[in-house]
C-alpha cells in the first residue's frame, strides 16, 4: 500500500513538474478589459480577439484575461497582479487604463505591454487603436440618405477624443449629403448601461430623431429602434439578431489579426513598442452587412469605404470648426495628432461639449 | 401630446424595477434585517428571467423563473444570517458579489441572444383612449404588478396583525419573542418576499427594460432601491414616490439634453440622486416621526434562547 502511494506520489510530482516546464516555454499573454466580455459589444470583441489568438498560436501561447475592471486604482492593480503572475505581454484595452499601464510598465520593465486607444507610450509600452472615424463617416452618409426627419439621435458615452472624433466624422459624413442635417446628442456618462441607452434612445426618438447612432456598448438603443420600427447602427459588433429590421448596418471591430502578429512577435523576441492606427484598409475597422437600406445607399456606402481604404481621410478640407473658425484649408488633411487630441466639434453639430 | 405620454410611459419603465425591489427590501427591513443583497438578487432574477424565457420561448415562465431565482438567491442569505446568525451587513455585501458573478457563469451562453419580451396591455377600445389609453390600460404586466404590490406592502404593513406583529418583530426582536412570536420564521418569510420582488425587479429588466442578457445588467440599480428603502424612511408610499421621482428626473435631464439646453452632461446626469435625496429627506424631516419608523433592532442578529 504504501509504494502504491510513493509511486503515486512520484509520479504526480513527475507530471506537475513536466506541466510546470512546459507552461515556462509557453508565453503568457494577458488582456485587461473594462466591461463584462458578455457585453455583445468592445470588451466581447477584444475577446474573440483572444480566442483567436489562442486558437491560432495553440500550445505555443497561454491566455488568461482579467473583465470588469473599473477604470482608476482597480487598475493599477489588475496591471501589477497580471505581472506579477507571469504575463509577459499585456494588452490594457480602455482609454482609462492609461496611467495605470503607464506605471505599471515603470514597475515591470520586462514585460511588455500595450494599451488601446491612448496617447503614452514607453520602452515597454506600445499603443494600438483603431480608426473608427473611419467607419462614423459612412454612418454619417447612410444616416443622411436614410432619415425622413433630417435628425440622428446619438447616445454617448464621455466626452474624450476619441468620441469627438467620431462625433464629427459622423457629422462630414452627413453633411456630405445633406447639408442641413442635424445630429442630437445624449450623454449618459456610462460605457454600459442597456437601461440608461434604452432610456436616452427613447428621447432622442420622442424628439424627432428617427435613427439611433451609439458610441456605447449594448444592444439597447437599437432594441428601441426595433420596438418603435425605426433605424440604428450596431456598434462594436454585429447586432442585427436583436434588431432584424432595425441595423442598417454595425461598427465593428476585429482585433484578432493584430493580436495574433503581436503575440507572435513576443514568442520570436521581435517585440518593440509600436503605434499603429489601424483602419478599414486593415481590416481592423469593419462595417456589417448593409442591411434595411435601398440598394443605392449599400452602393453609396461601399463606395465610401473603398475610397476610405484606398487612403482618403474623412477629415480632409475645407472643414471649419463649430463656431465657423476656419481648421483646415482645403485639400488640407488633418494629423493623427489633432484628431488623437480632438476637444472641438465641427460645424454644424448641435451640442455644447461636456469640458 | 403624444410626447408627453411617450415621457410619461418611459418614466414608468425605469421606476417600476426600483419601486419593485425597493418594496421588497421595505418588508425585509421592517422585520428588522438588513439585506445588502438587492443587486445580486435582481441580476440573479433577471438571469434567471431571461434565460426560462429564452429556453421555452414565454415571457410569462420568464417571469416566474425570475421570481423563483430571487427567492431561493434570498434563501441563501436567510440560512446564513437567521440560523446560523452571520453579520448581515457582510452576508449581504457578499450575496450581491456572488450573485453578479454566479448571473455572468450561468449567462454565458445567453450572450448574444435575443430574448423574449413581455407583451404590454392590449385592452381593446381602453387602450385606444387617447392619452390616458395607453398609461392606464397599455402598459407593461409588470407596471401593474408593482402598483398594485405597493398598496399591498402599505394595507399588510399597517392595517392587519400580521403586519402588525412583523413590525414589531423589526422594533425588538426579543420582547416580540417572549410573547411568543415566531421571530425566525417571520424574518425567514421576510426575506424570501424581498428576495422574490428583487428576482422580479430582475425580470423586468430583462424581459421588459432590454429585453436581452448581458452581464452587470442591473448597474446598480439594487443600490438605489436600497438608498431609496433608507431616505423614504421604511414608508411605502414614498418609496413610490421616490422611484417616480427618480425615473422623472432621469428622463427629464436626457430630454434637456436632447433638446440641447446648454448644461453640462455630468451635472444633469448626477441630477436624479441629488433631487431624489433632497425630496426625501424633506418629507421626512420630522425626527420624531423618522425615529418611530425605523426598525429598532435593524440588522442586529438574533439567536432565540430556546
Amino acid at each position: 500500500m504504501k509504494k502504491l502511494l510513493i509511486a503515486l506520489m512520484t509520479t504526480t510530482a513527475a507530471l506537475s513538474l513536466a506541466a510546470s516546464a512546459q507552461a515556462a516555454d509557453k508565453l503568457k499573454a494577458c488582456w485587461v478589459y473594462t466591461g463584462p466580455i458578455g457585453d455583445f459589444g468592445y470588451s466581447y470583441q477584444h475577446d474573440q480577439g483572444r480566442l483567436e489568438v489562442q486558437k491560432a498560436l495553440g500550445d505555443k501561447v497561454e491566455t488568461a484575461y482579467l473583465e470588469n475592471v473599473s477604470e482608476g486604482p482597480d487598475a493599477d492593480r489588475a496591471f501589477e497582479r497580471l505581472s506579477r503572475e507571469g504575463c509577459k505581454l499585456i494588452f490594457g484595452t480602455s482609454f482609462g487604463f492609461m496611467d495605470a499601464e503607464v506605471k505599471a510598465a515603470k514597475k515591470f520593465p520586462k514585460v511588455m505591454f500595450e494599451h488601446a486607444t491612448g496617447y503614452k507610450s514607453g520602452d515597454n509600452l506600445g499603443l494600438y487603436n483603431a480608426r473608427f472615424y473611419e467607419g462614423r463617416y459612412v454612418l454619417g452618409q447612410i444616416a443622411a440618405k436614410e432619415s425622413k426627419s433630417g435628425v440622428a439621435g446619438y447616445i454617448v458615452s464621455f466626452p474624450i477624443p476619441e468620441v469627438v472624433m467620431g462625433i464629427n466624422s459622423f457629422m462630414l459624413g452627413a453633411q456630405s449629403i445633406n447639408p442641413n442635417f442635424k445630429a442630437k446628442i445624449v450623454w449618459v456618462n456610462s460605457w454600459f448601461d442597456p437601461g440608461k441607452e434604452a432610456d436616452a434612445a427613447k428621447a432622442l426618438f420622442d424628439q424627432g430623431a428617427d435613427i439611433i447612432v451609439q458610441h456605447t456598448d449594448s444592444t439597447a438603443a437599437l432594441q428601441v429602434a426595433e420596438e418603435r420600427k425605426l433605424h440604428g447602427f450596431g456598434q462594436s459588433s454585429d447586432m442585427i439578431k436583436f434588431a432584424p429590421n432595425a441595423q442598417l448596418t454595425s461598427l465593428t471591430d476585429e482585433w484578432g489579426p493584430y493580436y495574433i502578429s503581436r503575440v507572435q512577435a513576443a514568442i520570436d523576441g521581435t517585440w518593440k513598442p509600436d503605434n499603429v492606427w489601424l483602419g478599414i484598409k486593415d481590416g481592423a475597422v469593419k462595417l456589417a452587412p448593409y442591411t434595411n437600406m435601398p440598394d443605392d445607399v449599400k452602393a453609396m456606402a461601399e463606395a465610401t469605404e473603398k475610397k476610405i481604404a484606398g487612403g482618403w481621410n474623412p477629415f480632409t478640407g475645407p472643414i471649419a470648426k463649430q463656431d465657423g473658425s476656419a481648421w483646415l484649408k482645403d485639400g488640407e488633411v488633418a494629423d493623427d495628432g489633432t484628431l488623437l487630441g480632438m476637444n472641438f466639434y465641427v460645424k454644424g453639430v448641435d451640442d455644447k461639449l461636456p469640458q | 401630446m403624444d410626447i408627453a405620454v411617450n415621457i410619461l410611459l418611459t418614466i414608468a419603465t425605469a421606476a417600476t424595477p426600483l419601486l419593485i425591489a425597493a418594496i421588497g427590501e421595505l418588508v425585509v427591513e421592517r422585520s428588522g434585517v438588513l439585506n445588502l443583497g438587492v443587486e445580486g438578487m435582481m441580476i440573479m432574477g433577471a438571469v434567471g428571467g431571461f434565460g426560462a424565457g429564452h429556453l421555452t420561448g414565454s415571457p410569462w415562465i420568464g417571469l416566474l423563473a425570475a421570481i423563483a431565482m430571487g427567492a431561493l438567491f434570498s434563501l441563501l442569505f436567510a440560512v446564513m444570517t437567521l440560523s446560523l446568525a452571520t453579520n448581515q451587513v457582510a452576508t449581504g455585501l457578499s450575496l450581491t458579489l456572488l450573485g453578479l458573478g454566479l448571473s455572468g457563469m450561468i449567462g454565458t451562453s445567453f450572450v448574444g441572444q435575443p430574448g423574449v419580451r413581455l407583451p404590454n396591455l392590449d385592452i381593446p377600445v381602453l387602450t385606444d383612449i387617447p392619452v390616458i389609453g395607453r398609461l392606464l390600460f397599455g402598459q407593461d404586466p409588470i407596471f401593474y404588478i408593482s402598483i398594485a404590490l405597493t398598496a399591498a406592502v402599505m394595507w399588510f404593513l399597517f392595517k392587519t396583525r400580521t403586519g402588525l406583529t412583523l413590525r414589531s418583530i423589526g422594533d425588538s426582536h426579543t420582547s416580540a419573542h417572549a410573547l411568543g412570536i415566531k421571530v425566525i420564521r417571520y424574518r425567514y418569510l421576510s426575506v424570501i418576499f424581498g428576495g422574490a420582488c428583487a428576482g422580479l425587479a430582475g425580470g423586468h429588466l430583462s424581459l421588459v427594460y432590454t429585453p436581452q442578457w448581458v452581464e452587470n445588467m442591473s448597474a446598480g440599480r439594487g443600490w438605489i432601491a436600497l438608498a431609496l428603502v433608507v431616505f423614504a424612511s421604511w414608508r411605502p408610499w414614498r418609496v413610490l414616490a421616490g422611484a417616480y421621482i427618480f425615473g422623472a428626473v432621469w428622463i427629464g435631464q436626457l430630454h434637456a439634453q436632447a433638446f440641447g439646453i446648454p448644461v453640462p452632461s455630468q451635472m444633469l446626469s448626477s441630477l436624479p440622486y441629488l433631487a431624489t435625496v433632497v425630496v426625501l429627506v424633506l418629507i421626512s424631516r420630522n425626527k420624531r416621526l423618522t425615529m418611530m419608523n425605523t426598525p429598532a433592532s435593524l440588522g442586529q442578529p438574533f439567536v432565540p434562547d430556546r
